[in-house]
């Protein structure tokens, strides 16, 4: 391997290492993730003013544009995980690529669901294809294809591996998904949040809304550190340290 | 790094670039029917003759909105920077339909008149609270800056 790499980062790539250090830092990353929730829905639902316009119905923006933001999220850490499983072949990455899908897909599926009970009175519909709307459905399509092909080998790692060239193919379309409201005329309005200049919502909105983004960060975090564990305990499952966890669960 | 994960690596970097290119190339090609509305101005200048229905994307004109009093007929005019548009429509509109929205009609052309089989509305990006937005209406009004045309964002 190459030297520029700190040995702490190679430790780290093996699977007892890492489980152990899954394990202390989940409990952290759910709690964070529990407490900044509740403190952002609290902000949204409750301390927030109604907007101009829509009234109280814009607060499905609290869950509806987290979960967006983290179905791309999740989607580019998945690829950069399966980038490094198809490159180095290391256990530890194809194992995070492939236990990332279903909790991308997750917040995909609700991000598409929460956009279209807020479109029936806004906009007038639930569903159209407009190029948001159509490249936000292909990234759950892939999301549900990356966890199909990962299941339909009967080896692990060679469904992982296939399941890697899938992931890392489709994240074209993440950019797609971001700027489809820019590039063409769409019916979904632009970004709301922007990371460079200014936002285009009052101060008292933004905050729970940021606050949401962050806990759902910790609870991808959290998520994906015990699949993580769980998985990587089934892959392993003859090896000693996988053995002499078990015999301390056994004995306790 | 060694030879093989250096192989694997340009595989991977030739594959993706290759898909890159083709989603590219394929978008651009498709970058007309990508657009999900045509504004009155591109309507005008004839970009929707190959269409039979279409959507037809604007703002709302202040006091253009007539209802008719025996049904839910309704005539706008849609407008954009450039064209102006009057549209007929019979059946029931989104809550946030009213002067200066940006609307979304599907239909089709009847003479210099779309007929439209559905209005969508538009929303924008901004939220902000019902007293700062009346805040600044108000600064607005007293400034005398002109009317509220600045609130979509309808290209």
């Amino acid at each position: 391997m190459s030297s520029w790499i700190p040995l702490w980062l190679h430790k780290l790539g093996s699977p007892p290492t890492f489980y152990r250090f899954a394990g202390s830092l989940r409990p952290w990353a759910m709690a964070l993730a529990l407490l900044l929730g509740a403190v952002g829905l609290y902000g949204g639902l409750v301390l927030a003013p109604a907007d101009y316009q829509q009234g109280d119905a814009y607060r499905i923006i609290f869950i509806h544009v987290p979960s967006a933001e983290m179905s791309m999220f999740i989607y580019a850490a998945m690829g950069a995980a399966a980038f490094i499983a198809l490159v180095w072949r290391i256990k530890l990455a194809e194992v995070v690529a492939m236990e990332s899908a279903p909790i991308g897909a997750a917040f995909t599926f609700i991000t598409l669901v929460t956009g279209s009970l807020w479109g029936k009175p806004m906009w007038g519909t639930w569903w159209t294809w407009d190029a948001r709307l159509t490249s936000e459905l292909v990234l759950l399509f892939l999301y549900l294809g990356v966890i199909g092909l990962y299941h339909a080998f009967e080896d692990r790692r060679q469904g992982a591996r296939a399941a890697a060239f899938l992931a890392i193919i489709g994240i074209i379309n993440v950019p797609i998904v971001h700027f489809s409201v820019n590039w063409w005329n769409t019916l979904h309005q632009g970004s709301t949040v922007n990371i460079f200049g200014k936002s285009k919502m009052s101060w008292d909105m933004l905050w729970p809304l940021l606050t949401m983004m962050l806990a759902t960060k910790f609870y991808y975090v959290a998520s994906l550190f015990n699949r993580v564990r769980t998985d990587l305990l089934a892959l392993e499952g003859g090896k000693d340290w996988v053995r002499k966890i078990a015999a301390d669960e056994a004995r306790s | 790094m060694n030879p093989t994960r250096k192989r694997r690596l340009t595989i991977v970097v030739l594959i993706v670039a290759a898909a890159a290119l083709a989603v590219g190339l394929g978008v651009y090609a498709l970058q007309n029917n990508m657009n999900y509305l045509l504004t009155p101005s591109q309507v005008q200048s004839g970009q929707a003759a190959d269409y039979k229905t279409f959507r037809l994307g604007g703002m709302v004109k202040a006091g253009s909105i007539q209802r008719s009093s025996d049904s839910l007929k309704v005539t706008f005019t849609v407008v954009d920077a450039g064209g102006a548009m009057p549209v007929e429509y019979t059946g029931i509109l989104p809550d946030l339909f009213r002067d200066n929205q940006s609307v979304i009609a599907t239909g089709h052309m009847d003479g210099a008149r779309f007929v439209a089989t559905e209005v969508l509305a538009k929303h924008d990006e901004t939220y902000m609270p019902k007293e700062l937005k009346d805040a600044m209406a108000k600064a607005h009004a007293d400034k005398k800056v002109g009317d509220e045309s600045a609130q979509g964002d309808m290209p």
